[in-house]
C-alpha cells in the first residue's frame, strides 16, 4: 500500500539520497522526475503518489505521469506522452491528460514546458550564431615560448639586421641620388662589389622605386645631403659632421650653395609642418 | 684566515713557487665562493692570452687562421629541404600564378580592412589605432558580433584586398589573422610583446610617408610565402624621403616587427629611431583560401607534439 505520509516523513526527516542542500538555503532535489526541483511535500515524485512531470529529450518534450494503481509495477510506472512541436498544442495536450489532476501539479507542468521551449528556442538561435572555439592554453608551453621568444629576440640583433639591409640597399642604389656621400666611400664600394647587382629576394618591394625619383626636383651634383622633409628629430638630424667632412673634398663655390640650400630646407620643412 | 694562510706558504716558499691554496678546504662560505670567483676570471684571462698567443703564432708561421665560430642554433639548424634560395626557377614561377601576383604585378593596391574580436578592450583599440596609421590605406571596422564569413564577401564588393583581425584575451591581443581577399591566404598568428608607441622610449613621431618594407630570413617555402603576404599590405612605391621603414624579421619562426626612421650619417653608418608599435608573431596556421577555419584546406598547421619536438628545427 502507498503511505505517502509515511513516507514524507521518513524522506523529510532522516534520509533522502536525492535531498541537497546548498550552503544556507533551501532544499533541493535531485531526482529526475522532479517537477520542480525543490524537496517539497507537494513536489517529491517519491512521497506522492500520483504525480507528473514534463521532461525533454533531444530537443522533444514528454509529458511523464504517475499514478497509484501502478505503483506496483515500477517498470511500468511513469507513462510517456510525446507533447506537440507546437506551443499551444502542447499546453492543450497537457490539459487533456492531466484533466481531473490537481491545480498544483498542472500549473507547475505548464511552467515548466514553458522555461524548457524557451531555453530550446536559445540554443537553436545560438547554433546558427557563430561559435567561439575555446583553445586551452598549456602553461608550460607558453612559458617555453615567451623564454623561446627572448632568446630569438637577442640572437636577432634586429637593429644591426635593419641597418646592414639598409646600408645594402644604398650600395646597390635604391636610394638614387637622395644620398651623396663622398665619392672614396663609394669607390671601395664599386670595388668590392659589381654595380647594379639584382638584390636577390623577391618578396621585397624596392624593385620599384624608378616610379618616385621624380619627388625632388634638384640637382643631384649639388645636393650634399638631402633630407627636405620631416626633421620631426632634428635633434639626431646631423648634417653637421658629413658636411664639415665633406667640406675639403668639394670645391668652394659648391660649398655656398650648399649652406643656401640648407635654409631653404628648414623654411620649407616649417611650411610642410604648418600645412 | 685564509689569506694569512696564503701569505705564510708564499713567505716559506723562496722559489715563488706557491702551493695552491685548497678553495673547498675554506669553512666561511662567502670567503670560499669570493675566491673561486677570483680563481675563475684567473682562468679565464689566462684562456684569452693563450688564444691571442696561438692566433699571433699561427699568422706569423704563415699557416692558415681557422677562425673558430662558436656553434649557435641557427648554425645547427635542421636542414628543410624547402630551403628556397635567391634564384630558383621553380619558386619564381610559381610566384608568377600565386595569389599574391595581382600586388607583385603592379594590378591591384593594398586596402586594408582591420578588425577585431567582440567587445576588444583598450589595449586592443589603441593597437589597431596605431596599426591603422601605420598602414597605408586602411579602415578600422568595429566588431559588433559580425561574421566573418559574412564580412568578406562585402569587403570583396568594397575592393579591399586584406582582412586583418586582432584576437584578444584576457584584455591583450594575442591573435593576428591576416586574410588576402580575393581569394588569398589565411594566416593565424600568434600576437606577443606587443609595445604601443607610448611605452617605447623615446619613440618618435610616425609621418604618412609610404615606408619601406624589410623582409629578413624568411628562407623556406613557407616562410617565402608567409613574407610575400606580409609585404603584399604595403603600398608599392615607398617614399624614400620620408625615411620610414617597417622590418619583418624572423628568427627562429618568430618574426619580429619593428618600425624605424633611419638616417643615413654616413656610407657605413645608420642611425635609427624607433616609431610605432613593436610585436612578434608566429605562425600558427596558414589555410589555402580566405578566413574558413573549419572547411578551409590547411597549408601549414603547428602541431605542437609533432613539431615542437627539436630545439633546431624551424619552418619559416
Amino acid at each position: 500500500m502507498q503511505h505517502d505520509d509515511v513516507i514524507w516523513s521518513i524522506i523529510n526527516g532522516s534520509f533522502c539520497s536525492f535531498k541537497t542542500r546548498a550552503k544556507n538555503t533551501q532544499k533541493f532535489c535531485r531526482n529526475e522526475f522532479n517537477l520542480t526541483g525543490l524537496c517539497n511535500r507537494s513536489s517529491c515524485p517519491l512521497a506522492n503518489s500520483q504525480y507528473a512531470t514534463i521532461r525533454e529529450e533531444n530537443g522533444v518534450c514528454f509529458l511523464y505521469m504517475k499514478v497509484v494503481e501502478r505503483a506496483a509495477f515500477p517498470r511500468r510506472l511513469w507513462e510517456k506522452v510525446k507533447l506537440s512541436r507546437s506551443y499551444e498544442k502542447a499546453l492543450k495536450q497537457i490539459d487533456e491528460n492531466l484533466v481531473y489532476w490537481p491545480k498544483y501539479v498542472k500549473h507547475k507542468c505548464k511552467q515548466r514546458f514553458t522555461k524548457i521551449t524557451q531555453y530550446l528556442i536559445r540554443i537553436r538561435k545560438l547554433t546558427l550564431k557563430r561559435q567561439k572555439k575555446l583553445v586551452p592554453l598549456s602553461r608550460k608551453v607558453e612559458r617555453r615560448e615567451r623564454r623561446r621568444e627572448e632568446k630569438a629576440l637577442v640572437a636577432a640583433q634586429l637593429d644591426n639586421a635593419i641597418e646592414k639591409e639598409l646600408l645594402e640597399r644604398l650600395k646597390q642604389g635604391t636610394y638614387k641620388d637622395i644620398y651623396n656621400f663622398p665619392q672614396k666611400a663609394f669607390e671601395n664600394v664599386v670595388e668590392g662589389e659589381e654595380v647594379d647587382v639584382e638584390s636577390g629576394s623577391e618578396e621585397e618591394d624596392e624593385g620599384e622605386p624608378e616610379s618616385e625619383s621624380e619627388m625632388e626636383e634638384e640637382s643631384d651634383m649639388d645636393r650634399l645631403q638631402g633630407d627636405s622633409d620631416s626633421s620631426e628629430e632634428s635633434s639626431e638630424d646631423d648634417q653637421r659632421p658629413s658636411t664639415s667632412r665633406a667640406k675639403p673634398r668639394k670645391p668652394r663655390r659648391k660649398v655656398e650653395i650648399e649652406y643656401e640650400h640648407e635654409t631653404e630646407d628648414l623654411s620649407r620643412t616649417k611650411l610642410k609642418t604648418k600645412t | 684566515m685564509a689569506s694569512t694562510r696564503h701569505m705564510d706558504a708564499r713567505m716559506d716558499d723562496p722559489d715563488n713557487l706557491v702551493p695552491k691554496p685548497n678553495i673547498s678546504e675554506i669553512k666561511n662560505k662567502m670567503f670560499r665562493q669570493e675566491m673561486y670567483r677570483k680563481m675563475k676570471m684567473e682562468k679565464k684571462k689566462m684562456k684569452i692570452k693563450e688564444k691571442k698567443k696561438k692566433m699571433k703564432e699561427a699568422k706569423a708561421s704563415g699557416e692558415k687562421v681557422v677562425k673558430q665560430t662558436p656553434k649557435t642554433i641557427e648554425s645547427m639548424r635542421i636542414p628543410d629541404e624547402t630551403m628556397v634560395s635567391a634564384e630558383d626557377e621553380e619558386v619564381r614561377l610559381d610566384e608568377a600564378i600565386d595569389e599574391m601576383a595581382g600586388y607583385f604585378n603592379m594590378e591591384t593596391t593594398p586596402k586594408i580592412l582591420l578588425t577585431t574580436c567582440d567587445r576588444p578592450g583598450a589595449r586592443t583599440n589603441k593597437l589597431c589605432k596605431e596599426i591603422k596609421r601605420l598602414l597605408p590605406n586602411t579602415t578600422l571596422l568595429y566588431r559588433r558580433g559580425l561574421d566573418l564569413k559574412k564580412v568578406i564577401p562585402q569587403a570583396l564588393s568594397r575592393e579591399y584586398t586584406d582582412l586583418i583581425v586582432i584576437n584578444e584575451d584576457k584584455k591583450m591581443p594575442n591573435g593576428l589573422v591576416l586574410s588576402h581577399l580575393p581569394d588569398g591566404p589565411t594566416a593565424h598568428f600568434k600576437l606577443s610583446n606587443v609595445r604601443l608607441t607610448n611605452e617605447i622610449k623615446n619613440a618618435g613621431e610616425m609621418t604618412g610617408h609610404k615606408p619601406e618594407v624589410i623582409l629578413n630570413n624568411f628562407n623556406t617555402r613557407l616562410g617565402h610565402s608567409v613574407g610575400r603576404m606580409l609585404a603584399s599590405m604595403f603600398p608599392h612605391d615607398p617614399n624614400f624621403h620620408g625615411r620610414r621603414v617597417v622590418t619583418f624579421h624572423n628568427q627562429r619562426d618568430f618574426v619580429f616587427f619593428r618600425h624605424h626612421r633611419y638616417i643615413f650619417r654616413s656610407a657605413q653608418r645608420v642611425g635609427l629611431q624607433e616609431l610605432g608599435p613593436r610585436f612578434t608573431l608566429k605562425l600558427r596556421t596558414l589555410q589555402k583560401g580566405t578566413f574558413d577555419s573549419k572547411y578551409g584546406e590547411y597549408e601549414f598547421v603547428h602541431k605542437r607534439h609533432q613539431m615542437d619536438t627539436s630545439r633546431r628545427k624551424f619552418f619559416l
